[in-house]
């Protein structure tokens, strides 16, 4: 399975990217020890205009360097919590009603549709208005408007899977029905949640930077979203404000997606195969 | 003799209308952007910003104030003030009608102040408090009679502070509900012909003005234009000629003033005064430590704020009290950026690093990046400080239910201490659920003495010796840590000329402006 994903160029390139983006995100600290809202120099100096400001500075004349690296911390940090705490929701819940059906099953299914029902965006926006911003509350947001398609794809994958022979083998072992769903069942699930957590991942990040653009980001937190937000005023006259916070958005998705791709790729070699002829 | 007294007489008329005549051109359109679109045009009942913006053009008041808050005449031509103190006399203008054609008396005078603003506007009715009896001898006298001195009673008969309303129309009817709300129907300079809501407010000119020549402008637009961005393309493009304070980022503003043929000003906000300051909790955390207040203080560099975060634009304060506001005095402390003495006042009071919660005005990009800056500044000399963050319904909430440590605020000063500066420091004016009174809970019982004497001396001498005394003693307590006195610059173009001639600026601009061709 490695060696397919190994040989997926695409995937490759996506691995790399995202390498690089996390490497920028640990190492910040230690390239910017004073950190992404000091004021260093005058406000709104173009790209290499200065030594050491490779990126210039913004608005109030801080860092954008800095800022981009700050930034890439909150939106990894946002992105991979708000990603697990959906498939905390969404995994059990989905393998419950897709392994016990019924009433169970109708239960949590029209539970989820009340959710899928209000757009992504409004319900997280919503969502970081009441609980106030900050970054736990839209890790949670973002958690609580992505968890539905999970619950509904594990359910599907669950209600495929126990009807195979090894589970009937397993029945007839005498295992109890949490052990066939725990032990046999979920973990033939495993691939296309990876799959599908890989994208989240991406999608909650672009999520954050959109609350952040809309002045719905933690005021304290330096984030892409902000950045592209505080410059939006000034982009006809300082257009590097807000191009290389989106660069870094659009570098992180597409590694991810990429990423993504090649793990489904991966996992499923007819699919792709079908997919390529 | 006769032939001399005509003589004299020409001279006069040639000399008035030589200069407007000469010099000033009749006609054109003016297009002003308004934002946001006003809740209505009544001025007796909604005094907000845009309001008296379009509105100051439909009513007037009984005197106008230049620059220097000096009086000018408006509805009154001429005014005494008793030795006492006690009795202010007006004289009216003769031959003015009101919009419908009905003739404009003492009468509308006695009715507005008396009756119709007591019940509908609440900071002329802390004014009318000090005030005996309100009469009209004669159709064009009034006669303001008050219980005691009470200084700045002559700046209350501006425009947005006492707009006289049509009696013939308001008296004995609900006010608040009356259809003719919808229409307004003033004294003022130009006449209210339609407003397309979310588009545009039409005015024309009112060709029976009292003043001869006036106004020189045919019509003026008030156009709505909801998005900062838009209005600044607005303008760029030639679709509207004026772009009031605030209407576009401050970033925009070196950009649009470069342009060929476009001026700008910060005059006009004289009277209003702005000042911007930071609320900071006196009753409890850091903040109720008068070192911590004086530490922050010293702390942020308000210059490089009002260089950046502002564009220059704007007046670092040094006090309580605005420099253009009468009774100013800058023999105060002057708090400079002194980040290790900052550091010294913390380490006196033996600050712990609680953290201090900043709340900024949500009112857009600049605001935000001012508390960003200043959570940057108190960072630097060791306080822990962390931006909360708000729309404006929590921020009235949060400040006045006084849950906040540091939060950004400004208000007006409506031109004498007594008017809009008291009220935010003296201890009466403790009172929870307001966010414009004494939130930061300062009490200084001795200065509320000060603050109330002041307010009553009858000698302008006497009340400049009272206000600068106070402002030297309440520098050093800190209870609010000012910041700046802000102005709005107003962008407009070179050809229209005295669009900005007084303390209130282009809320009666159009009055006096003219379009040269």
């Amino acid at each position: 399975m490695w060696k397919r994903f190994r040989s997926n160029m695409g995937a490759m390139v996506g691995v790399a990217l995202l390498i690089a983006v996390i490497v920028v995100a640990v190492i910040a600290p230690m390239l910017f020890p004073q950190g992404p809202w000091q004021m260093v120099q005058r406000p709104f100096l173009a790209p290499f205009a200065v030594d050491g400001l490779p990126l210039g500075t913004d608005t109030l004349g801080r860092n954008v360097a800095a800022q981009l690296a700050y930034g890439a911390q909150v939106s990894l940090l946002v992105g991979l919590v708000s990603t697990l705490v959906a498939l905390l929701i969404g995994v059990p819940l989905g393998a419950l009603a897709g392994f016990y059906g019924g009433y169970v099953d109708e239960g949590a299914m029209r539970f989820t549709e009340f959710f899928q029902t209000i757009p992504n965006f409004a319900l997280a926006i919503v969502l970081v208005a009441i609980f106030e911003p900050t970054l736990t509350s839209i890790t949670v947001a973002i958690a609580i408007v992505s968890w539905p398609p999970v619950a509904r794809l594990v359910r599907a994958e669950v209600m495929s899977v126990r009807t195979r022979e090894f589970v009937d083998a397993a029945r007839l072992a005498g295992l109890s029905k949490q052990r066939i769903l725990i032990r046999q069942v979920l973990p033939n699930t495993v691939s296309p949640i990876i799959v599908m957590a890989s994208l989240m991942v991406a999608t909650a990040i672009l999520l954050e930077s959109s609350l952040s653009f809309l002045g719905l980001g933690d005021p304290n937190a330096m984030s892409w979203g902000y950045m592209i937000g505080a410059a939006r005023t000034v982009i006809r006259t300082s257009w590097w404000l807000s191009f290389f916070p989106g660069i870094a958005i659009v570098i992180t998705v597409l590694a991810l997606n990429l990423i993504g791709e090649g793990l489904n790729d991966a996992f499923n070699p007819h699919l792709s195969r079908k997919g390529k002829a | 003799m006769k032939y001399l007294k005509l003589k004299a007489t020409t001279f006069l008329i040639a000399a008035t209308l030589a200069s407007p005549l000469a010099a000033q051109e009749a006609g054109g359109r003016l297009d002003i952007v308004v934002q946001p679109e006003p809740p209505g045009l009544m001025l007796g009942l909604v005094q907000n910003g845009p309001t008296q913006l379009v509105a100051g053009d439909i009513y007037e008041s009984l005197l106008r104030y230049d620059g220097d808050l000096t009086p000018m005449p408006g509805l009154a031509k001429s005014w005494e003030i008793s030795d006492d103190g006690l009795t202010y006399t007006f004289k009216l203008n003769e031959g003015v009608t009101w919009h419908d054609g009905e003739p404009f008396s003492a009468d509308d005078v006695v009715f507005s102040a008396d009756v119709f603003l007591r019940e509908t506007h609440a900071r002329l009715r802390a004014s009318l408090a000090y005030v005996e009896s309100i009469t009209a001898p004669d159709p064009l006298t009034v006669v303001f009679k008050l219980k005691e001195p009470f200084g700045p009673f002559i700046n209350a008969f501006e425009n947005g502070t006492m707009p006289i309303v049509p009696k013939h129309i308001y008296e004995g009817t609900d006010f608040a509900n009356n259809p003719a709300n919808a229409t307004p129907i003033g004294t003022g300079p130009f006449k209210f012909d339609e407003w397309v809501k979310g588009s545009h407010i039409h005015l024309v000119k009112n060709e029976d003005y009292y003043v001869d020549g006036l106004p020189y402008l045919d019509e003026v637009f008030y156009r709505v234009i909801p998005d900062a961005a838009a209005r600044a393309v607005a303008f760029e493009t030639g679709e509207v000629d004026v772009l009031p304070g605030g209407s576009v980022e401050n970033w925009d503003i070196p950009r649009l003033a470069e342009m060929d043929g476009v001026c700008v000003t910060e005059k006009g906000w004289e009277f209003l005064a702005p000042l911007a300051w930071m609320w900071m909790n006196n009753r409890e955390g850091p903040t109720a430590n008068v070192k911590f207040r004086q530490a922050v203080m010293y702390a942020m560099d308000r210059k490089f704020m009002r260089d950046v975060v502002w564009n220059g634009f704007g007046t670092v304060a040094t006090g309580p009290i605005a420099s253009s506001t009468n009774f100013y005095s800058d023999d105060v402390t002057i708090y400079d950026h002194n980040p290790d003495k900052a550091k010294e006042l913390l380490a006196e009071m033996g600050y712990d690093g609680e953290p201090v919660r900043i709340l900024p005005l949500p009112y857009g990009e600049t605001w935000q990046r001012w508390a960003e800056a200043v959570r940057q500044n108190l960072s630097e000399v060791g306080i822990n400080a962390e931006i909360d963050s708000s729309d404006v319904a929590g921020w009235n909430e949060k400040t006045s239910q006084w849950d906040y440590d540091l939060a950004f605020t400004y208000l007006y000063q409506y031109g004498d201490p007594a008017l809009g500066v008291s009220r935010n420091y003296t201890a009466d004016r403790i009172k929870k659920g307001s966010p414009w009174n004494n939130v930061e809970g300062y009490n200084n019982p001795e200065l509320d003495k000060k603050w109330a004497a002041a307010a009553t001396m009858v000698k302008p001498m006497e009340r400049a010796d009272a206000y600068a005394e106070i402002q030297k003693e309440i520098v050093d307590d800190v209870p609010v840590a000012w910041m700046q006195e802000l102005t709005f610059p107003t962008i407009y173009r070179c050809n229209v000329n005295d669009l900005v001639t007084t303390a209130i600026g282009i809320n009666d601009g159009p009055r006096n402006a003219w379009i040269e061709k």
